[in-house]
């Protein structure tokens, strides 16, 4: 059997947290029933019973299942349960699928219910990542809604006696033909599993005649987060259950040589776990487990490492082994970058520097574990349910159907809990200590042991005619990844290329990946490129910009924005960027202000204009637009992890400093709504040229170029 | 030394708990009231703010034994009836919140406000809720629902 990954999309290089975690794929539903039906045949509408469906079972490559039942379910009551694996993280998935699944049932979304992520009763999903919810996700359950639908007509229509055409379903009703009463949706299903094979040429209403998706609608159970009723993993409680701490080395790559627990175990109340490496304790409550780890005593030894003073000199001498390093990552190559050079009027050579960053969810790591009769449940906050599930039954050596995971809607991840530590840390202290356990990482511990954004260096070498003809584009980026790594430019003569390095912190998807750093250096550059020439660096960007869909949202923003209309005032600046990632299209225009003698910058302006195809929910998009972009402010002007000897410098938010309300400028969203193109997913892409636009404003405000993410950590020092 | 009661959302709790435990965790492990969140442990993010005889306060940096008499309120005390507080029904509708998990901070911490100041301005409202911490980046929201939630309560807390 071959190795894929079960993933739907080809994996980045950079989704380190990933590699060497990667199972087989195998074929585990071998009771499939539809196999012997034949696909597209109703056999039966309805059953009594779960007879096909094993929820949570990996299907070769990852593919979804063709039941219909194993997605949706419609009670007695006519409530509409919809099953997924997808994990809901703030990024509004589970309002927008909702929606896609009311349009297609005909049905008020109200009625609707997801189920989401719950590895013993959704159907397998590789994880809540890649922006591909969206375009992935949303169409399959736009087809389980239309399937649900034909279905719910085949029933009326035998049920009814009348002709199938005579029915229409509407406002969560089939309705009969005229004078004939009509169909409540659970008086023709009674509760039972719905029967049927999903046709893929189901038809599905066009994104022009939607009227549910498409609209605003607003968060769904958002009243249980504005009372505080909604439970996340961390605010789990079980009969019986303790609470957790684990030992951490005081560095990283330390080993520990000698452990001394007596004062531990002499607490009252509290059981200390040893497993190899592994010391824990557990405790009745979080305070005392907190003072019996701190009464571990344990001797270490340390390696060397190298500190956040000399990362970029370590990263770019100290190449991963292969080609590309991990993931792989081949060059682009067209033409010669020493002909087009030479045929260059002006050439500009630049490095840029890329500093680790911590996602820092504001829930950190939790989870709360559960052991009964050998089968294992956890709650936790991951982005990957199915990958845990898999972490957990490899640890403890179970059957993954022994294993059940469970991920309430989550307090965000940002791409930073695609992991299960907090899991596996949690289910170990349940087993050492026969009770549930509950987990929750400190904000220190967050910052120290989750895995950071790769760190990165990035040198560009260009050419350039006094025209603005590009003529030559060289672009090597070590470490930080390769996504967005090609530039979208019209260049006869390109060299570009990922090169892995043998990092020295743990590190991996963050957010838009290397997507924002790999624009950062090129939409800099661009600006530099620019200026060399003389050229406004909006109408240098177009004459090289071919693809349409980038045209336009740099032209909405620049529109909106009102770039060339005004010159920007004494000590501001204007920049403007753009760029794609992960079928999303974004340009954004800033404004921002530096104080040269206090050296505070600040973005007061951001201007975004931003096509997805098909918007699914146009507040929810800007939602996400707008706090990618405040996000994305964070890693542009001060967000950074520094470290020495294997210590992290700043694991606390006194230190770490993160995009507050003072940030906050004023957002002005543009949203290119194009009915016509399938829909992409939202959450990365509006972030990548936050950095590049907000760096070209402060070259303009001062004409000094930084190379440097994050730009401004100790505010703007004149070189 | 144990604190045997707790006052928090309009009534005598009882409790047995250690006097050096964080009102933070005697509010959610013990109370089982587990809106107020834990986001840092260093009073630096908001997620854990309740008021205290009216006062913003961060639960995760006050023992529960010097809370005293003080009369807590938290999330879950907010609306009342099972009619959501009119700051609730402002953050519902300017889609003040993603992930949600700052969410019960900010609106303790707004709630502090507004009795103290029922017309702030926008720098007001940025001003006191600086220690909050909305990693998703819904300020620009957090601050219009609060100017929203003002006009509609028109001069106080009700």
């Amino acid at each position: 059997m071959s190795q894929r990954h079960p993933s739907e999309f080809p994996l980045e290089p950079e989704r380190y947290e990933l590699l060497g975690n990667v199972p087989p794929s195998f074929d585990l539903d071998r009771r499939a029933f539809f196999r012997l039906a034949g696909a597209g045949v109703v056999v039966a509408l309805l059953a009594d019973e779960v007879v096909a469906f094993q929820p949570g079972r990996q299907r070769p490559g990852g593919a979804a299942p063709k039941e219909l039942g194993a997605w949706l379910h419609i009670g007695e009551d006519s409530a509409v349960t919809v099953f997924t694996g997808k994990v809901e993280v703030g990024q509004n998935i589970r309002t927008s699928l909702t929606q896609v699944v009311a349009e297609e049932l005909r049905c008020p979304p109200a009625r609707i219910r997801l189920v989401m992520a719950d590895t013993a009763l959704t159907p397998y999903d590789f994880g809540t990542a890649g922006s591909r919810t969206t375009p992935a996700m949303a169409p399959q359950l736009r087809l389980v809604g239309a399937a649900a639908r034909e279905l719910l007509l085949d029933l009326a229509a035998e049920q009814g006696q009348v002709k199938r055409e005579t029915l229409t379903v509407a406002e969560g009703k089939v309705n009969g033909p005229e004078g004939k009463p009509s169909f409540e949706f659970g008086q023709l299903t009674k509760g039972k599993k719905l029967v049927k094979v999903i046709d893929d040429k189901t038809p599905t209403t066009p994104a022009e005649k939607w009227t549910v998706a498409g609209t605003p609608l607003p968060k769904v159970d958002g009243s249980a987060f504005v009372t505080g009723a909604h439970r996340y993993a961390s605010d789990v409680k079980r009969p019986g259950m303790l609470f957790g701490k684990v030992l951490r080395p005081p560095a990283f790559k330390a080993k520990m040589t000698a452990v001394q627990t007596r004062e531990a175990e002499a607490m009252e109340g509290v059981v200390v776990v040893r497993d190899g490496d592994f010391v824990g304790v557990v405790a009745p409550t979080e305070h005392r487990a907190a003072r019996a780890i701190a009464a571990v005593r344990a001797e270490w030894k340390f390696t060397e490492q190298p500190s956040s003073d000399e990362l970029y000199k370590y990263l770019k001498e100290h190449p991963a082994a292969g080609r590309g390093g991990p993931g792989g990552g081949r060059p682009t190559t067209r033409g010669s970058v020493k002909d087009g050079l030479k045929q260059a009027d002006k050439t500009v050579e630049g490095t840029y520097t890329i500093a680790y960053i911590a996602h820092a969810p504001l829930e950190p790591r939790a989870a709360v574990a559960e052991w009964e009769d050998g089968k294992l449940t956890v709650w936790t906050g991951t982005q990957m349910p199915f990958g845990v599930r898999r972490e957990l039954a490899t640890a403890f050596g179970l059957d993954q159907e022994k294993v059940r995971v469970i991920v309430p809607d989550t307090g965000s991840g940002y791409g930073g809990k695609h992991t299960g530590e907090a899991a596996l840390e949690a289910a170990r202290l349940a087993k050492g200590a026969g009770k549930p356990v509950k987990l929750v990482w400190t904000r220190q511990e967050e910052f120290t042991w989750a895995y950071f954004r790769p760190a990165g260096v990035i040198e560009v070498n260009a050419g350039v005619r006094k025209d603005g003809t590009l003529t030559a584009w060289e672009f090597h980026n070590y470490n930080s990844g390769g996504s967005a790594l090609a530039t979208p430019y019209d260049v006869a003569n390109v060299h570009q290329e990922f090169h892995g390095a043998d990092a020295p912190l743990r590190q991996g998807s963050y957010r838009a990946l290397a997507a924002t750093a790999n624009h950062f250096a090129r939409e800099s550059h661009m600006d530099d490129l620019a200026h060399a020439v003389g050229l406004d660096p909006l109408a240098f960007r177009l004459k090289s910009l071919k693809e349409p869909r980038l045209r336009a949202v740099l032209e909405a923003a620049a529109a909106q924005f009102g770039w060339g209309k005004a010159k920007a005032p004494e000590g501001r600046g204007f920049g403007l960027a753009v760029g794609t990632e992960k079928g999303g299209y974004v340009a954004t225009c800033a404004e921002v202000s530096v104080d040269r003698r206090s050296g505070a910058v600040k973005a007061e302006r951001v201007v975004t204009a931003f096509e997805c195809g098909a918007v699914l929910n146009p507040d929810g998009l800007k939602n996400q637009i707008e706090g990618a972009a405040m996000m994305a402010l964070g890693g542009a002007l001060f967000e950074e992890i520094r470290f020495k000897d294997g210590k992290v410098l700043n694991a606390r938010f006194a230190d770490y400093r993160v995009p507050r309300f003072r940030d906050v400028p004023v957002f002005e969203t543009v949203l290119l709504n194009r009915t016509d193109l399938p829909s992409a997913g939202a959450g990365e892409a509006p972030m990548i040229t936050v950095a590049p636009a907000v760096g070209n404003a402060i070259f303009q405000a001062t004409g000094v170029r930084l190379r440097s993410m994050p730009m401004v950590p100790q505010g703007f020092r004149a070189p | 030394m144990d604190i045997k009661e707790l006052h928090v959302n309009g009534s005598a709790r009882p409790v047995a708990a250690d006097a050096e435990r964080s009102l933070l965790s005697v509010l959610r492990d013990d109370l089982d009231l587990t809106g107020t969140k834990y986001g840092c442990g260093e009073g630096r993010c908001g997620a854990c703010t309740v008021l205290i005889d009216g006062q913003p306060t961060r639960s995760c940096q006050r023992a529960v034994g010097d809370v005293a008499g003080g009369k807590v309120r938290t999330i879950e005390g907010l609306a009342t009836d099972g009619k959501l507080h009119p700051l609730q029904e402002a953050f519902l509708q300017a889609g003040a919140l993603q992930c949600g998990y700052c969410t019960p901070g900010m609106l303790m911490a707004a709630l502090g406000l507004l009795s103290r100041d029922p017309e702030p301005s926008h720098d007001d409202i940025a001003r006191a809720l600086s220690v909050n911490v909305c990693r998703c980046g819904a300020y620009a929201r957090i601050v219009a629902a609060v100017e929203q939630a003002a006009r509609v309560m028109k001069g106080g807390d009700k």
